[in-house]
């Protein structure tokens, strides 16, 4: 019988789970798991801020589906994860995030460098585990990863003592999982789907609202079908952005806040929302009881507790997107083949001419750089086919407007936690996945510098990823709100001039160039793409510039304000 | 108004926090609360009381769901349980009043389990409204310490 340590049998599991890389930053308690990933093959990446680890471990699972893993060392180490683990939960992206811990005897002694990590994280993991027993490490990891990536994915913590990393263990030791409490349900009930399929058929004005639950489910195929077989306009979440391809007209791109007006317009005057994968968030719904007057609701989502949560619900279906979907698509082709399409030109006329009416607009004309002309220029350049993550802000709002999304997993954003400093490290995780893709990082100026340190990460790493600040020198959105709502009155939001990111870049081995001239963007765009290097364009856009269409917090979707 | 959650987890370190954190982060109340092993030792039982809106309860039943160490769930019906809770009174007293005192325990079918000078403790079990009538009738001799278990609840019939 032989034995290998539990640093060995952590890193051996992870092979077996599939993994490629870690993104993580070593400290005391982890020092035996470092001295096994020295042995290897496992990719690591090594940060320089743990938060960063989890946002990267987060962007790398977005774009590539698979489960991202980032570890840290015990106290500091697990409580600078938070941020990151807490990004994930609220978006439902599987991580697994390893922490190191106090050997088990001085746990609860206040040793060095402890955190109570399995108690803080409670709330923002979707299960954790605190390894007692050196037994129990193998069938750990391999629930880990089981509830991290099935039913409704989410992120798992592991607590690993020291002394358990460095005790030894049976290397073929037997595991069998049990886990009595997790069956998520991934067949919907078919009574319920015929009903749904038959709401639907008699619905005169359908849309589908669809979400972050499409991409995880990698049901955006059997969405996309289901859409144009039945002629239902699509409108998306801000997470959902890229499950639907948004130059098709049956798309209405994103709702909400600072979602198009055409969609929150449609969605006020429908009789039917068909939800999938969708929580029906504040920043979606405005004000809940003005949501979808005139509509009911078929909500299907793989969570039971998302359903009825914030709307009420005229047809649940729990289930897995792409497998309720394609049931649904089938008893809609019964009723068709029996009793004909329904013509619905009536409302597909409706919604054409409200996108006629209130299209996106910018002012094009002007002579300042405007962040929707760069967003336009990065779709145009890249044919709509790169990476895009973006910071937390206004930056985060152009992108999600300006830019064209018509491939699932292509839009990565923070969505429900809405954490600035986000972007940076996705994109490293995004292109560390992704390697053959283009990954551009739409930033600001505000949220860049909550991570700036990452530079390094990406240069040393050999991480070609493109950052293009939109540089107002504002805390944009919050500028925005004190304009609009505080009387102008912009507390602490100027951040002018406060750092040369092009000279920033350059310290960190990347290469930098900066735009003050509107007929420089395109070229400078161009040219960022070109080299094969952490570059960052610093785009210095019209200051005072606003996201529009916008709802007031609290008011109805339908009541937008606009820009001039 | 107030339902009665009973509640199989797998008996592990940790559990019983996950669940409390869980009320008291979605903005819940917990009225009472009893743990114990079950008749199979990996697996324990907790009932609670919650004090909620029949839509919140709904919610909260879900949200318990989703928690990886919860087995089952039971909301149980109040006409069709049996529900008992333990209450331990100690009552502030002298030779004078005890025989006063002792007619009502008498009663109530309560137990002394200690005397004192000064003092009886009693032991009551039963249902809430019954408790709550004993401790009425003692509150004017003085209550010195009252503690309880937690309401406990277990459905009638064979089924489980």
């Amino acid at each position: 019988m032989s034995k290998i340590t539990g640093a060995q049998m952590l890193i051996k599991c992870l092979g077996n789970e599939g993994v490629e890389v870690i993104f993580g930053y070593p400290g005391g308690s982890v020092i035996p798991i470092y001295d096994a990933i020295y042995d290897s093959s496992i990719r690591h990446i090594l940060v320089r801020h743990e938060q960063c680890a989890a946002h990267a471990a987060d962007g790398y699972a977005r774009a590539t589906g698979k489960t991202g893993v980032c570890m840290a060392t015990s106290g500091p180490g697990g409580t600078n994860l938070v941020t990151g683990i807490a990004n994930a939960y609220m978006d439902s992206i599987p991580i697994v995030a390893i922490t190191g811990q106090v050997a088990t005897g001085v746990i609860g002694t206040d040793a060095f460098q402890e955190a109570d990590i399995t108690g803080i994280t409670a709330p923002i993991t979707k299960h954790n585990y605190l390894v007692k027993n050196i037994k129990e490490l193998p069938i750990i990891i391999k629930e880990a990863f089981f509830i991290a990536s099935t039913g409704r994915p989410g992120p798992v913590l592991i607590d690993i003592p020291v002394d358990i990393s460095k005790g030894l263990i049976d290397e073929n030791i037997k595991i069998k999982m049990d886990l009595k409490g997790y069956k998520p349900t991934y067949k919907g009930n078919l009574k319920q789907v015929k009903q749904a399929a038959v709401k639907i058929f008699a619905s005169k004005k359908p849309v589908i609202f669809a979400g972050g639950g499409i991409i995880s489910s990698n049901a955006s195929g059997i969405l996309t079908k289901f859409a144009r077989e039945t002629k239902i306009p699509v409108i998306t979440t801000l997470l959902g952005k890229g499950c639907f391809p948004e130059e098709d007209e049956l798309s209405l791109k994103m709702a909400g806040m600072h979602g198009t007006k055409y969609a929150n317009l449609a969605f006020t005057n429908t009789d039917l929302v068909i939800a999938v994968g969708v929580r029906f968030d504040d920043r979606i719904t405005g004000k809940l009881s003005k949501f979808v007057p005139n509509a009911e609701i078929i909500h299907i989502d793989i969570d039971p507790a998302e359903i009825g949560k914030n709307v009420k619900t005229n047809i649940p279906i729990v289930g897995d997107a792409k497998i309720v979907l394609e049931d649904l698509n089938n008893e809609y082709k019964k009723l068709v083949s029996r009793e004909g399409s329904p013509d619905r030109s009536d409302w597909l006329n409706e919604i054409k001419e409200l996108k006629k009416k209130y299209p996106l607009r910018y002012d094009k004309d002007s002579e300042k750089i405007k962040p929707a002309y760069i967003v336009e220029k990065i779709y145009e350049i890249t044919k709509g086919d790169a990476i895009i993550c973006t910071e937390v802000g206004q930056n985060q709002m152009w992108a999600a407007q300006f830019y064209k999304f018509t491939r699932p997993r292509t839009f990565i954003s923070s969505g429900g936690l809405g954490t600035m400093g986000f972007g940076l490290p996705a994109s490293i995780g995004a292109k560390v996945g992704m390697a053959d893709r283009m990954v551009i990082d739409i930033a600001g100026d505000g949220s860049i510098q909550m991570v700036s340190q990452e530079l390094a990460t990406a240069v040393t790493n050999k991480i070609p990823i493109k950052i293009m600040i939109l540089n107002n020198g504002y805390l944009g959105m919050v500028r925005q709100w004190q304009e609009l709502f505080y009387n102008r009155r912009y507390s602490e939001t100027c951040i002018h001039n406060c750092v040369d990111f092009v000279k920033l870049v350059e310290a960190y081995g990347g290469a930098g160039f900066r735009v003050k001239k509107k007929c420089d963007v395109e070229s400078t765009i161009k040219k960022a793409l070109e080299i094969n290097n952490l570059v960052l364009v610093d785009f210095w856009i019209d200051r005072e510039e606003n996201v529009f269409p916008m709802v007031e917090p609290g008011a109805p979707i339908n009541k937008m304000l606009e820009g001039k | 108004m107030n339902h009665i959650i009973s509640v199989l987890v797998e008996n592990k370190s940790g559990v019983l926090a996950k669940i409390s954190g869980l009320f008291s982060r979605r903005g819940f109340n917990i009225e009472s609360l009893a743990v114990g092993p079950t008749e199979d030792d990996k697996i324990s039982r907790i009932t609670l009381v919650v004090s909620a809106e029949e839509h919140s309860i709904e919610q909260v039943i879900k949200q318990l769901y989703k928690l990886i160490n919860v087995i089952k769930i039971q909301e149980l019906n109040p006409s069709n349980i049996v529900e008992r809770e333990l209450v331990l009174i100690k009552v502030s007293t002298d030779s004078k009043i005890r025989a006063e005192i002792l007619e009502i325990v008498n009663i109530f079918r309560a137990n002394i389990v200690d005397v004192s000078k000064k003092s009886l403790l009693i032991e009551i079990t039963g249902t809430e409204s019954k408790i709550s009538a004993l401790e009425e009738l003692l509150r004017p001799y003085g209550i010195l310490e009252l503690i309880r278990t937690g309401k406990i609840a277990c459905a009638r019939g064979s089924k489980s």
